[in-house]
């Protein structure tokens, strides 16, 4: 692979992360995306090489490629999300490589959280379980833009369409009912190598692109012009030096849409209005920014503006709200109760808030809600409402992944205890409430 | 790659992609801004070396035109090269810098650190480090760590807790999610910052050319008086180097990485200029910390087990 630096520089940054139990390949896959790619240097191979050999295995173990810790290691598993980074001559990729053990359900989901596709790997031999079901609400929850359906071990069934096929569409049909708005699939043997790099001489009857070529051309900025334009002022900027005695500036990540100088804003929960000055993205002054870019925001009033502020365009402004309603994914060891205080992080704004019900948990198998559960427990996903000390100015997760998301915080030891997303789990499904409550939950 | 067709991507079309390394840049400064605005006493630890370089680069645009609004930390080793070290003096008076340094040298002359048999000096930095750390009362500690650099790495958090003894624990690590960043912590507690974790070797150098950003002069080819250890060239010096058995040649090379000198090896290479050197690192084979850290062959889980003594 030759390539120059201007066509390295010319290219675009996806983050993507995988879903699949150990069984299902995603180990394999993963090593052959990075193998094939050439992203496995010569002294991490021979360095596989050396222990799987010191543990008399005869083919190097690619999972210790991924298995960082020691504990990893030593009980084989993976425990615990790992970032990887990859790179073609069109496109960097962020991998988060999440574990598919049931009971990592926030595993995905924190992985899922930053992620432009997510990739659910399903055995060609089982096809569409139960795992498979609760990785596509998982990615439906987070909403993820694009969904890979990565049907792998095409080459135990005989490269057959007819199980593909099958797969796909009860797959693509389950998916599409929770509002996953794009799916792909694709028949892969990540072992053998079919359709993950490499086009496949085994599968004639297909005509989509391998795994990589899809990572590759999938689009990864949105129409931004239809997106709400969100800034969260994160720190204010006044240097009052001799050169710049009255410079004054807000600093943050536009968290959604366009910016663009002479624009009449809103900075709330105040809701004062004025007007873009200027626009100085980092050290340069620009008419239009956009997100995710980084930038400063001069004001023409001298309002009172703080970190934790949200700035917006005055004629497009979300919601204040004390009392928030959302989807928890809860990530602690300890529980989530009815009655607790908490912190509630929302973009750069933190505030007390108590939990004044649960509603409800889902269980992702059958997407069944369970009532007045009266808490969460590790890896539970249950509706709750939060009444904060504060307004905060809250988009609706389904509009703004950045501004519609929230964490819970333990003010006592500072754990993250849960991750929220406000107002409506699904984009399109039906949550049918269970009779009763058993006591078995597994997720 | 022949496979890979070359069709056109939607990306080039669309005016709003940013390039890879706008988004990561944008990541690295919300993050800077982040801290900046939660905690009380944030330093950068600064070595001279690239990932330091390109932090404090990243430092300065984010708080621009105002100062960086933290200080400097630099744990010198007493074996680091003096091109850095004036480098780094430098640097610091460029932008008016406080630089707090942390001798390993002073604590070896005191009694409190003993010398290694092998003479590596990289591990014996924690300990001034951790005491550094806790002596200032810093509450946050930004490090140039990527996770690219080493599979106990790839699990390291951006914002990584520390307990009151520097202690990280793999384990016990807080699922991060969006781009929210918890930064709770208690007194004598601290939350290690790694601004550029997404961040490849190939994007530092590629940013580095992109921001005309100075380097010290060992990150490009140059003659130098090496000798052979442990299939590295390591640079002759005061510090221990070479022995009786070791002849010392004098060749072509640079570094990859900036560290302590008695493991911190060279490259044969003839690459001068920023092109060069980034067409040497997209051609080459070996990982960066492979190809010049002989700390990190001691065990499969070095890494691993100083960083949950508190090394970076």
């Amino acid at each position: 692979m030759t390539t120059t630096a201007e066509q390295l520089s010319a290219t675009t940054l996806l983050r993507f992360a995988t879903a699949g139990s150990v069984d299902d390949g995603k180990s394999t896959l993963v090593g052959r995306l990075l193998h094939d790619s050439k992203s496995v240097l010569t002294d991490q191979l021979e360095a596989v090489e050396q222990v799987s050999l010191s543990r008399g295995q005869e083919a190097p173990d690619l999972a210790l490629l991924t298995d960082g810790l020691r504990a990893e290691r030593e009980q084989g598993i993976t425990i615990d999300v790992a970032y990887r980074y990859f790179a073609t001559a069109r496109r960097r990729f962020i991998l988060a490589d999440t574990p598919g053990h049931v009971q990592y359900t926030r595993n995905m989901v924190t992985g899922a959280s930053t992620a432009e596709l997510a990739v659910v790997l399903v055995d060609a031999r089982n096809g569409v379980v139960e795992q498979t079901r609760r990785h596509a609400a998982v990615a439906a929850l987070l909403r993820v833009p694009h969904v890979v359906l990565a049907v792998n071990k095409m080459d135990l069934v005989d490269y057959a369409e007819p199980v593909f096929a099958a797969i796909a569409e009860e797959f693509t049909a389950y998916a599409a009912s929770l509002g996953v708005p794009e799916i792909t699939a694709i028949p892969i043997s990540a072992l053998a190598g079919d359709n993950v790099v490499e086009p496949s001489a085994h599968m004639d009857w297909y005509g989509g692109p391998t795994v990589l070529e899809h990572l590759e051309t999938v689009p990864v900025s949105h129409d931004l012009t239809a997106c709400h334009a969100r800034f969260p002022v994160q720190y204010v900027i006044r240097p009052q030096t001799a050169e710049h005695p009255d410079y004054r500036g807000y600093a943050g990540q536009i968290a959604a849409g366009v910016f663009r100088v002479g624009e009449a804003v809103s900075v709330l929960p105040s809701g004062r209005t004025t007007t873009i000055t200027g626009i100085d993205a980092l050290g340069e002054s620009v008419d239009i920014a956009w997100a995710p870019q980084s930038v400063t925001l001069r004001l023409a009033d001298d309002i009172d503006i703080s970190r934790g502020d949200l700035i917006a365009p005055a004629a497009d402004v979300p919601p204040v709200t004390q009392d928030v309603e959302a989807t928890v994914c809860h990530v602690a060891d300890q529980p989530l109760s009815v009655g607790q205080r908490v912190l509630l992080k929302h973009t750069t704004r933190t505030v007390k808030a108590i939990v004044k019900d649960i509603p409800s948990r889902l269980t992702l198998d059958d997407l069944s809600q369970h009532p007045a559960p009266g808490q969460l427990v590790a890896n539970d996903i249950g509706r709750v409402v939060v009444r904060t000390a504060e307004p905060l100015a809250l988009d609706t997760y389904a509009d703004s992944r950045r501004t519609g998301s929230f964490l819970l915080i333990d003010p006592a030891d500072g754990t993250t205890l849960s991750a929220g997303m406000a107002g409506t789990a699904f984009a399109a499904a039906t949550e049918p409430v269970a009779a009763d409550d058993d006591a078995e939950w597994d997720f | 790659m022949s496979a890979v067709t070359t069709t056109v991507t939607e990306d080039t079309a669309n005016p709003y992609a940013l390039s890879h390394l706008d988004s990561l840049e944008s990541e690295a400064v919300h993050i800077f801004r982040e801290v900046a605005g939660e905690f009380e006493r944030p330093v950068i630890l600064f070595s001279g070396g690239k990932d330091s370089i390109v932090m404090l680069h990243l430092a300065l645009k984010a708080f621009a035109p105002a100062p960086v609004p933290f200080t400097l930390l630099h744990v010198d080793t007493g074996h680091n090269f003096p091109e850095v070290l004036e480098y780094r003096d430098r640097t610091v008076k460029k932008h008016g810098l406080r630089l707090h340094v942390a001798s390993v040298q002073e604590y070896i002359d005191a009694g409190k650190l003993r010398e290694r048999p092998d003479g590596t000096r990289n591990p014996l930095q924690t300990v001034p480090l951790t005491e550094a750390i806790q002596q200032h009362r810093f509450d946050a500690v930004f490090g140039g760590g990527r996770r690219d650099e080493e599979k106990a790495r790839a699990k390291e958090r951006v914002f990584s807790l520390r307990d009151e003894f520097s202690q990280w624990d793999p384990r016990r690590q807080r699922p991060e999610l969006w781009q929210l960043y918890n930064g709770r912590h208690a007194p004598g507690e601290h939350v290690r910052v790694f601004p550029i974790s997404n961040w490849t070797e190939l994007d530092v150098w590629q940013y580095i050319e992109r921001e005309g950003i100075e380097l010290p002069e060992i990150y490009f080819a140059h003659e130098r008086e090496v000798f052979s250890r442990n299939g590295m060239w390591l640079t002759a010096g005061g510090w221990g180097g070479p022995k009786e058995h070791e002849p010392v040649q004098t060749r072509l090379v640079r570094y990859r990485t900036v560290g302590d000198m008695s493991c911190t090896g060279a490259v044969d290479s003839d690459a001068t200029t920023l092109d060069a050197v980034i067409t040497e690192i997209a051609a080459s084979r070996l990982t960066e910390r492979g190809a010049t850290r002989a700390d990190d062959k001691m065990s499969e889980a070095a890494m691993e087990d100083r960083k949950r003594e508190g090394y970076f």
